[in-house]
Parts: structure tokens; C-alpha cells; sequence
């Protein structure tokens, strides 16, 4: 759970990266400011290309930031990589095992490159092999491997040090809901062993079933921090949409001025009222389009949810951009 | 010390998964078998032409394809590292604290006992055609070899992370193992090119390790191409490991 008095296990002030490229320069990540509490799982939030996975390779030693600092552990990224990497786990979204070696090869390679004698490598092997029901598939090749498989597979060779910090880079893409409902169970046990996880996705659902605390990043910005309910509370309220075929400006100046609508927009076409409570707002609305001479041609009343604090955030649906 | 024992790990590892994946090996032996077979008895007439070096035809045949085979053997590692990049594998192994120089050496460590493995098949397949052999002057030229692999498969897997996929990279190594091999002298003898063409091999460090080689065949072993042959090939080693490792402990950036 959220503690906020403990000391950071990472920690970022300004982080910023540029790539030059033959567009001029483009800035990926733009001074993104970050606290994670040990012992939570984080989830950094936003769609395709928002800077996400820049900064999850910044914070695990592979690329050097442009500026700013980042100490992850305790530690420099920058100017104690070494010591930085002892102490966390990163798993890529390109994955980390390799489809000719097998699980336990993988696994028992990398105990050893973090030091491990072969015995012991061998032990844990056998242990995570154990923990993550994989022990039937460990003398197999990664090839033959199911998708979600792999990926467990992946979170285990990442912890196989044990390390303070796990990365996670969008560990659930292109599974299906079994695998992915899977890896959530074994993402949530990581957090049980004191194991702090910092994961990225583009999933809200994921976002709002795993994380104890959530940035969400935009355009390499970050523009909203908390927990998810933290963040839903924020909208303050339901959302209320309707659609007015095609007098959706008359509307929204009509609906902004009420007292009881606390923000109106489009969005898709369809008005998109924030209210305080929705069940006394939809008769209100309903009467007044009435007086007007207008009729809803649908109406949604619905608790706010992460993509809410994103379209609010951004002016822009997640679910579409992560399209 | 953490390199000698990252080194082996790797090396341990990439020997495995080459063997693993028999269809490489195969072809690694098949290819200079091959050459031996439909292209050495070409040379057994040509021998007979002025300008061919001293020595049976497949005392200089051979040595030329022992160079090819080393050339070959390591100027293509990169495909692999590509392969292994695509699934993250150079990723996850840069965030541990491994050392970078390990994961360059240990490969090509493996590369240098493939290619030695295959250049002893050819070796000995060789014998029962007419190739003469004197054991001293074998093993100095196979530390050549050795060296060849050393000094190509650290550009390779250069090219491999800098360019980071085979379709990028083919052209590229192509495009340098090509001219390596043509004025290196490796399938006909450069004493036969006109002038213009031996004063461009001098540039090429394998035109003096064939040279080198086939007069270690020879047991020539006053021959000045031996000393400038090997000194050049461990001087282009020590640069090609070093900016090898450069571009490993960069791979993320």
C-alpha cells in the first residue's frame, strides 16, 4: 500500500531525453518527475509512444538521460549503473530468453552473471521454475513455449537475484484475458515478497487492478499522480454523456452555465458533462434539453474511471490512441 | 577476476546453442568440403604456370581456403547477435552487472573454436589430395587463424548493434568481407595480378596472412610475411575487442 513517509526506493527529478533525428530533435521524455514507495507495485500509464518505455530505460541503466537525475536504490543511474544494477530486475517488452535455451538454462545464466555460484543458480532455478508452475516446461526450449509462458518465464529470469526493484516493461501486451489475469496473480505475489514492482502499460484495466500508486504520462510529461482512486476522486463526481445529434455546442454553452455541472466538453461527437452526483443530474439535463426543445438521442451515466483522469488529463481518450 | 569467469559463462552458453543448431555446423563443414573437392583439382594444372608460388597446388590452395573458411566463420557472427537482440537477450544481459568485455569475448571465443574446428576438418580432408603438412608450421597457422576470427567477429557484432537487424547488416558485411577475401590472394595466388593490384593487397591484413599461412605450410619459416602477418592481425585485434566492447556496453543507448 501507498506509504509516503518511507524513504523512495526511486526517485527522479527533471528527467529528460532527446533523440535527434532527421525531424530535428524530438524530445521523448520532457522533465518527468517520479517517487515510488518501496514495497508498492507503480504503474506508469500512457499511451504508445508518451515516453514510457525511454523512461523505464533510463531508470534501468541502458540509456543515459539527455537531463536531470535519477537514483533508483539509492543509487545514480547515470554515474552508479553498476550499482544500480544489482539491485533491480528489468524485463523488456522484447522479453529476455532466447528460443533456443532452455527455461532452466536461462534461468541459471543469469543467477550466475549476477554472481551466483552454479549450485545455487541451480537451486533458484529450481525454485522459480517451482513458484511460477513452469517446472514441467524447464528443461524445454522457449520456442515451445505458450505466449503467456514466456512471459512468465521472463518475470522469473528478472528476479532471479531477488533484486529490490522489477521492471516491467508492458508485461501483458498481446495476451489473451486467461494469460493476462495469469500474470496479474503473479505480479500481485511479487509485492507479497516485498519485491517493488514498476510496471508500464497502456491498459487502464491493468492500471486500475494492479497499482497501488499510478503516473500517467503524456508527451513525455507526466500529468497526473496518485493512487487510482486517488485519481478517480479527482474528476470529483460522474460523468454524465449524451448525445444531441449535431447541437452539441448550443448544449454544452446551455449545460456549462448550470450550477450543478461542474465541466462540459465534447468528446466523439457526444457531450460530456463532470457532475457531482448523476443520479440528480440526468433529470435535470433531461428537463432542461426538454425546455429547449431538444431530445437526448443517448444518455450514459457512468462512475469516473482511469480513462476519465486521462481524457480530463489530456483532452484525448487513452482507448483510442492506444489503438 | 568477473571478465575471465563472464567470458567463459558466455562462451559456455553460445557454444551450446551453436551446437544445438546442427544445420550450421553441417554447412560450416560442408562448404570448405565443397571447395576441396570441385574447385582444388582446377588448380592442380595451374600449378604448373609461371608465377605460381613454390610448393603442391594444395599447399597453396589450402591455406587460402583455411582463411576463407576463418574469414567466413566470423564476419557473419552478427546474425546471431541480431537474432539474440531481437528477443532481448543483449538487453537483460546489459542490465545485470556482467562484464561488457565478456559479452563480446565470449562470443567470439566461440566463433574462434568453430572456425579452428572447421579449418582442422579441411586440414585434414586435405592430406589423402597432396597437401604436405609439418605439424609446427600448422599450429603457428592456426593461431592465424585463430587471430583472423578474433580480429572479424568483434566488427561484426559491432555492425550487428549499431545497425540491429540481418536485412541492415548483410550488405554492410557483404560489402566489406567481399574485398577482403578478392585481394587477399586466397583463391588464385596474387603473385599472378599485375602490379597495380598487389600494391592495393599490401593494404589488406588477410593478404599477408595468406601469405604467412602458405609459407608456414612450407616450412618457410624465415619468411618476413609470418612476423608482419601476426603482429598486424594482434595489433587489429586489440583495436577491433576494444571498440567491440565499446559498442556492447553501449548496446541500450
Amino acid at each position: 500500500m501507498t506509504t509516503h513517509n518511507v524513504e523512495p526506493i526511486l526517485e527522479t527529478a527533471g528527467l529528460r531525453r532527446t533523440f535527434s533525428g532527421r525531424g530535428g530533435a524530438v524530445e521523448a521524455v520532457a522533465g518527468v518527475d517520479l517517487r515510488v514507495a518501496a514495497g508498492d507495485i507503480f504503474g506508469f500509464l500512457g499511451p504508445n509512444g508518451a515516453g514510457k518505455t525511454t523512461t523505464l530505460r533510463i531508470l534501468a541503466t541502458l540509456l543515459p538521460p539527455t537531463a536531470g537525475t535519477a537514483r533508483v536504490a539509492g543509487f545514480d543511474v547515470a554515474r552508479q549503473a553498476r550499482e544500480v544494477r544489482t539491485r533491480i530486475g528489468y524485463v523488456a517488452q522484447s522479453g529476455g530468453s532466447y528460443r533456443e535455451s532452455t527455461g532452466r538454462e536461462e534461468l541459471v545464466i543469469q543467477g550466475r552473471l549476477f554472481g551466483m555460484s552454479k549450485a545455487d543458480a541451480g537451486r533458484r532455478a529450481v525454485e522459480i521454475l517451482e513458484a511460477l508452475d513452469l517446472s514441467d516446461a524447464g528443461d524445454r526450449t522457449c520456442k515451445t513455449y505458450s505466449g503467456g509462458m514466456r512471459r512468465r518465464l521472463n518475470i522469473g529470469i528478472g528476479m532471479v537475484h531477488r533484486p529490490a526493484l522489477l521492471f516491467l516493461d508492458e508485461p501483458t501486451t498481446g495476451l489473451d484475458p486467461q494469460a493476462r489475469a495469469r500474470l496479474w496473480e503473479e505480479i500481485k505475489k511479487l509485492r507479497e515478497t516485498g519485491t517493488t514492482v514498476f510496471l508500464t502499460t497502456h491498459y487502464l484495466e491493468e492500471a486500475d487492478a494492479l497499482c497501488d500508486c499510478l503516473a500517467i504520462i503524456d508527451h513525455g510529461r507526466i500529468v497526473a499522480e496518485g493512487s487510482p482512486d486517488e485519481l478517480k476522486r479527482e474528476i470529483a463526481g460522474d460523468v454524465v454523456t449524451v448525445g444531441v445529434n449535431g447541437h452539441g455546442d448550443r448544449v454544452v454553452a446551455l449545460m456549462a452555465a448550470q450550477t450543478f455541472v461542474r465541466e462540459a466538453g465534447i468528446e466523439d461527437g457526444l457531450v460530456r458533462l463532470y457532475v457531482d452526483k448523476g443520479e440528480e443530474a440526468v433529470p435535470q439535463i433531461l428537463r432542461l434539453l426538454d425546455s429547449h426543445g431538444m431530445a437526448p438521442s443517448t444518455m450514459n451515466l457512468h462512475r469516473p474511471s482511469l480513462d476519465d483522469v486521462f481524457l480530463k488529463k489530456t483532452g484525448r481518450s487513452l482507448r483510442e490512441t492506444a489503438a | 577476476m568477473r571478465v575471465f569467469r563472464d567470458t567463459w559463462l558466455i562462451f559456455e552458453r553460445s557454444i551450446v546453442l551453436s551446437l544445438r543448431n546442427p544445420v550450421w555446423v553441417i554447412m560450416g563443414i560442408l562448404q570448405p568440403i565443397l571447395y576441396l573437392l570441385l574447385f582444388g583439382p582446377l588448380l592442380t594444372n595451374i600449378a604448373k604456370m609461371p608465377g605460381f608460388p613454390p610448393g603442391g597446388a594444395f599447399n597453396v590452395f589450402v591455406p587460402g581456403l583455411l582463411v576463407m573458411t576463418a574469414l567466413f566463420g566470423s564476419a557473419f557472427v552478427g546474425f546471431g547477435l541480431c537474432d539474440e537482440m531481437r528477443e532481448g537477450v543483449v538487453e537483460r544481459m546489459t542490465v545485470t552487472p556482467m562484464s561488457r568485455v565478456a559479452m563480446l569475448v565470449g562470443r567470439s571465443l566461440r566463433d574462434v573454436v568453430l572456425l579452428v574446428g572447421q579449418g582442422l576438418i579441411i586440414v585434414i580432408l586435405a592430406v589423402p589430395f597432396g597437401l604436405e603438412i609439418n605439424l609446427g608450421g600448422v599450429a603457428v597457422a592456426f593461431l592465424m587463424l585463430a587471430l583472423i576470427g578474433i580480429m572479424m567477429s568483434p566488427i561484426s557484432y559491432t555492425l550487428a548493434l549499431v545497425l540491429k537487424s540481418e536485412d541492415a547488416l548483410a550488405p554492410v558485411v557483404n560489402g566489406i568481407s567481399l574485398p577482403l577475401l578478392l585481394l587477399s590472394g586466397v583463391m588464385l595466388p596474387m603473385s599472378l595480378a599485375p602490379d597495380w593490384l598487389q600494391t592495393v593487397a599490401k593494404f589488406n591484413p588477410l593478404y599477408h596472412a595468406v601469405a604467412a599461412i602458405r609459407s608456414l605450410f612450407n616450412a618457410s619459416y624465415g619468411d618476413s610475411e609470418i612476423v608482419l602477418g601476426v603482429a598486424l592481425l594482434v595489433v587489429l585485434s586489440v583495436i577491433t575487442i576494444r571498440l567491440g566492447a565499446r559498442s556492447f556496453s553501449r548496446a541500450g543507448a
